[in-house]
C-alpha cells in the first residue's frame, strides 16, 4: 500500500480519530525506524565513543543535539500549557529555562570542554583531589538524573495512550525498547546523531499547530509577531477580568516578586548545573565548537521558547472563548472537547443546572481516588464548572484549529522525540556515573576496553528499567521532585564548579564543606515544605521560614550559601597543591594539552588512561 | 627557555583578564534584562507598550530570550577573535 492510497483511506474513513491513529501510527513508525537506522550506523567499540562520542561532534550539530537534550516532554507538552494557566508568573520557566545557557556559555561549558575526560564527577573529583567529592559529585548526578527521567517515560506512555490508545506500560515499554536500542548499541554517538533528528521532528511539531492557530487567531504568520503585534492579549485580560482572574499580563498574581525573583535564578543555575547538560560540551570538537554549539543550542531552544508563550496565549483565549458562557449543548457538539473529554483531562459540568458552562477561578471539582478531578463530585465552594488539565493545551491545539489528522499525529511524534532524547541523554549519564565514576574508580581500575564498554552498556540497560518502573508507578509527588532536581544542580554543583574554574584558591576543604552545607540546606528545606506529600505526615514539617521563598525557589539561597561557604572556608585553610593550580591555569587557555597527567595518584591517572 | 615561559604566561594572563571583563559586560546585560527589565522593574516598564503587548511584559517572554541568544553569539564571537589576538588558539 502506497503513502497516497493510505492518506487518501484515511481522508475517506468516517470518524477523525480513526485519520489521526492511521497518521499517528505511520509517523511514528517511519522515525522510530530512522532512530534505529542512525543507531545501528553508529554503534560503537570504545569508551570515548560510548561517553563523549569521539569528541567529533560539530557545533551546529551539537548544538541541536542539546536543544533536544533539554526539551523534554515537559518542555514540549507541559510548558505551555503552565505558562497559559499562570499569566505573566509563567515567565519563571522561560527566563529560567533560556538564562541558565548565558551562565553555561560563559562560565561552563569551555573550560569544561577543555579539561577533558568524560563526566562531571571527573571534573570535580580532579580539581578538588578528593574521591570523595567524586562520589558525592557521583551520586548527585545519579539521582538528578533518575528523577529527571521517570518523568519522559511518563511522558512516553502519555502519548502513546492519548493517541493511539493503548495502554499506558505498553507505550512505555516501546519507549524502552527504542531508546534501549540506539543508546545501548551506539552509546554517546548514537544518542548525539539520533538527537539531532528529534530535535528537526520536535520543533516541526511545534511550530506547525502554533503557526496555524496563530493565522487563525490573530492574521499573522508568525506567532512571535501574532502575540506582539496583535490585541489578542488585550481581548483575553478583558475575558480574564471579566470571570473574576486576574490579568493575563498582571505580574505576581500568585506569586511574590522575590519568588519570582529566586525561582528564576534558581532554574537558571540549576540548568547550568545539569550534568546531562554539561556533558554534552564535552563531545566537542574544541573549546572553540564548544561555545559556538551553545549558541547555536541557545538559538534552537528559544526558537521554542518564544513560540511557547504565544501559543499559551493563544490557547488561553481559545480556550475560554469556546467554552465560557456557552451551552451545554453547544460545548458537548465540539468534536475536540469530546476527544479529551475521553481521557479526564478535560472535565466539566453543568453544576448550577442554568444550562451554561461558566468559568471561574478555584478548582470545579474534588480529586476522586485517583487524585483526578471526579466530575460527580463537584466542590460547592466554586462556581466554576470546568477542570481542564494544563497538558491538554498543546496537545489539543491541532484540533481545536481544526487541523487535519496528520499535524495531530506530526505533534504526538514530536512529543515522543522529546521525551526520548532527553531519556538517552540522561540515562548516559546515569550509566557514566555509575560506570565510570564509581565502577571503574573504586572496584575494577584494570578494566579492558571492551569490559568498560560492555559495563556501560548493562548499566544503561538498569537505568532503563529502572525508568520504566516509575514511568508505569509514578511516584505521587513528580513535580516536586523536578524542584528536587533543579535546586540540588544548583545549589551543588554550580557554585564549585564555577569557583573550580575561575578562583584557583578554592581548596578541596572548601568545596566539600560548601556543597554539603548547600545541598543539606536545599535538600532540608524542600523535604520540610512538602513534607505532606513526600512523607504523608498532616502539617508540613516547615514553613516558608526563608523570607517566604517557595521550595522552588530555595535553590537560589542554596547556591549562595555553598558560594560564601566554599570562598570563606578556601580562605581560611591551606591553598590547593600546585598541580591543581596548574590544572586551573591550563582550563583557561584553550591552546596547549587538555589532559593534565595525575593531579593526586597514580592509580586515578592509570584509570582513565586505559 | 625561561624567558620565553614569563613571557607565555604573560600572555595568558592577559588574555584572562580580557576574557573576564568581556563576561562580566555581558553578565550586566544579562542580569539587567531577566533579573531587572523582566521582574524587578516590571510594574514599571509595563506602562509602556511594545506592538500591543505591556514592555515589561514583552521582555519577561520574548524580549530576554532574544538578548540571551545575542549576548552567547557576541561571547563567541569576540573570544575567537580574543584567541587569535593572543595567539591561544587550539
Amino acid at each position: 500500500m502506497t503513502l497516497a492510497m493510505l492518506a487518501q483511506a484515511a481522508s475517506t474513513a468516517q470518524s477523525g480519530t480513526d485519520d489521526t491513529r492511521v497518521f499517528t501510527y505511520i509517523f511514528v513508525t517511519i522515525t522510530f525506524i530512522a532512530y534505529l537506522y542512525i543507531g545501528w550506523r553508529s554503534r560503537v567499540r570504545e569508551s570515548g565513543g560510548f561517553y563523549v562520542a569521539g569528541r567529533g561532534v560539530p557545533a551546529i550539530a551539537n548544538g541541536a543535539a542539546t536543544a533536544a537534550d533539554w526539551m523534554s516532554a515537559a518542555s514540549f507538552i507541559s510548558m505551555a500549557g503552565l505558562i497559559s494557566f499562570m499569566g505573566y508568573d509563567g515567565s519563571i520557566y522561560l527566563l529560567g529555562w533560556t538564562g541558565g545557557y548565558v551562565l553555561l556559555a560563559l562560565l561552563l561549558a569551555p573550560y569544561l570542554r577543555k579539561f577533558g575526560k568524560y563526566t562531571v564527577p571527573d571534573f570535580v573529583g580532579e580539581r578538588y583531589y578528593s574521591e570523595t567529592a567524586r562520589v558525592v559529585a557521583a551520586i548527585a548526578a545519579i539521582f538528578v538524573s533518575v528523577t529527571y527521567v521517570a518523568g519522559q517515560m511518563r511522558g512516553v506512555g502519555i502519548v502513546f495512550s492519548r493517541f493511539l490508545e493503548v495502554p499506558i506500560w505498553e507505550g512505555v515499554v516501546v519507549g524502552m525498547v527504542i531508546v534501549g536500542f540506539f543508546a545501548i548499541l551506539g552509546g554517546m554517538k548514537g544518542i548525539t546523531w539520533t538527537q539531532v533528528v528529534q530535535y528537526g521532528v520536535l520543533i516541526f511539531a511545534f511550530l506547525i499547530p502554533a503557526v496555524a492557530l496563530s493565522r487563525m487567531l490573530t492574521g499573522y504568520s508568525i506567532p512571535q509577531i501574532g502575540f506582539t503585534a496583535s490585541d489578542i492579549t488585550t481581548k483575553l485580560n478583558q475575558i480574564q477580568t471579566d470571570l473574576g482572574f486576574a490579568e493575563y499580563t498582571q505580574p505576581f498574581a500568585n506569586k511574590s516578586k522575590l519568588d519570582v525573583f529566586c525561582i528564576t535564578f534558581a532554574l537558571m543555575v540549576g540548568t547550568a548545573g545539569l550534568p546531562h547538560v554539561i556533558v554534552r560540551f564535552y563531545t566537542t570538537a574544541s573549546v572553540k565548537a564548544a561555545r559556538w554549539s551553545a549558541v547555536w543550542a541557545l538559538f534552537f531552544i528559544a526558537i521554542l521558547y518564544t513560540t511557547a508563550p504565544a501559543l499559551a496565549s493563544f490557547a488561553r483565549y481559545n480556550l475560554l472563548h469556546s467554552i465560557e458562557g456557552r451551552t451545554v449543548a453547544e460545548v458537548d457538539g465540539l468534536a475536540w472537547v469530546q476527544s479529551w473529554r475521553r481521557t479526564g483531562l478535560l472535565v466539566y459540568a453543568d453544576k448550577n443546572d442554568d444550562g451554561k458552562i461558566t468559568f471561574a477561578p478555584g478548582e470545579a471539582f474534588l480529586t476522586g481516588d485517583d487524585n483526578k478531578p471526579d466530575v460527580n463530585q463537584p466542590n460547592p465552594e466554586s462556581v466554576n464548572e470546568v477542570y481542564a488539565d494544563r497538558d491538554i493545551i498543546v496537545l489539543a491545539t491541532p484540533e481545536v484549529a481544526r487541523l487535519a489528522p496528520w499535524v495531530i499525529a506530526l505533534v504526538a511524534t514530536g512529543g515522543l522525540a522529546a521525551a526520548l532524547s532527553t531519556a538517552a541523554g540522561l540515562l548516559l549519564v546515569i550509566s557514566s556515573s555509575i560506570a565510570h565514576d564509581l565502577y571503574f574508580h573504586f572496584v575494577d581500575p584494570k578494566a579492558p576496553e571492551s569490559r568498560r564498554v560492555l559495563v556501560g552498556r548493562l548499566t544503561i540497560l538498569l537505568g532503563i528499567c529502572v525508568a520504566g518502573w516509575f514511568g508505569v508507578h509514578p511516584p505521587g509527588f513528580v513535580a516536586q521532585v523536578v524542584a528536587f532536581a533543579f535546586g540540588l544542580a544548583a545549589s551543588s554543583f554550580f557554585p564549585i564548579i564555577l569557583l573550580g574554574i575561575f578562583d584557583a584558591r578554592t581548596n578541596r576543604t572548601g568545596a566539600v564543606c560548601g556543597m554539603i552545607t548547600g545541598l543539606l540546606f536545599t535538600a532540608i528545606y524542600i523535604l520540610g515544605n512538602y513534607s505532606v506529600k513526600i512523607f504523608g505526615t498532616t502539617e508540613p514539617l516547615m514553613g516558608r521560614w526563608c523570607f517566604g521563598i517557595s521550595a522552588e525557589g530555595i535553590g537560589a539561597v542554596g547556591c549562595l550559601v555553598n558560594f560564601v561557604i566554599t570562598f570563606v572556608i578556601s580562605r581560611m585553610t591551606a591553598p590547593p597543591p600546585a598541580s591543581v593550580q596548574k590544572l586551573v591555569e591550563s582550563v583557561r587557555i584553550p591552546a596547549g594539552p587538555s589532559k593534565i597527567e595525575s593531579h593526586f595518584d597514580e592509580s586515578d591517572a592509570w584509570a582513565d588512561n586505559p | 627557555m625561561p624567558g620565553e615561559s614569563t613571557k607565555r604566561s604573560d600572555r595568558h594572563r592577559q588574555y584572562w583578564r580580557a576574557n573576564i571583563r568581556l563576561i562580566v559586560v555581558l553578565l550586566t546585560v544579562w542580569a539587567a534584562v531577566s533579573f531587572g527589565c523582566s521582574i524587578l522593574f516590571v510594574e514599571q516598564l509595563n506602562a509602556f507598550t511594545i506592538g500591543q503587548l505591556p514592555l515589561g511584559f514583552w521582555f519577561a517572554q520574548q524580549g530576554a530570550i532574544y538578548v540571551f541568544v545575542i549576548l552567547v553569539f557576541v561571547y563567541a564571537w569576540s573570544m575567537d577573535r580574543l584567541d587569535r589576538k593572543f595567539g591561544v588558539a587550539e
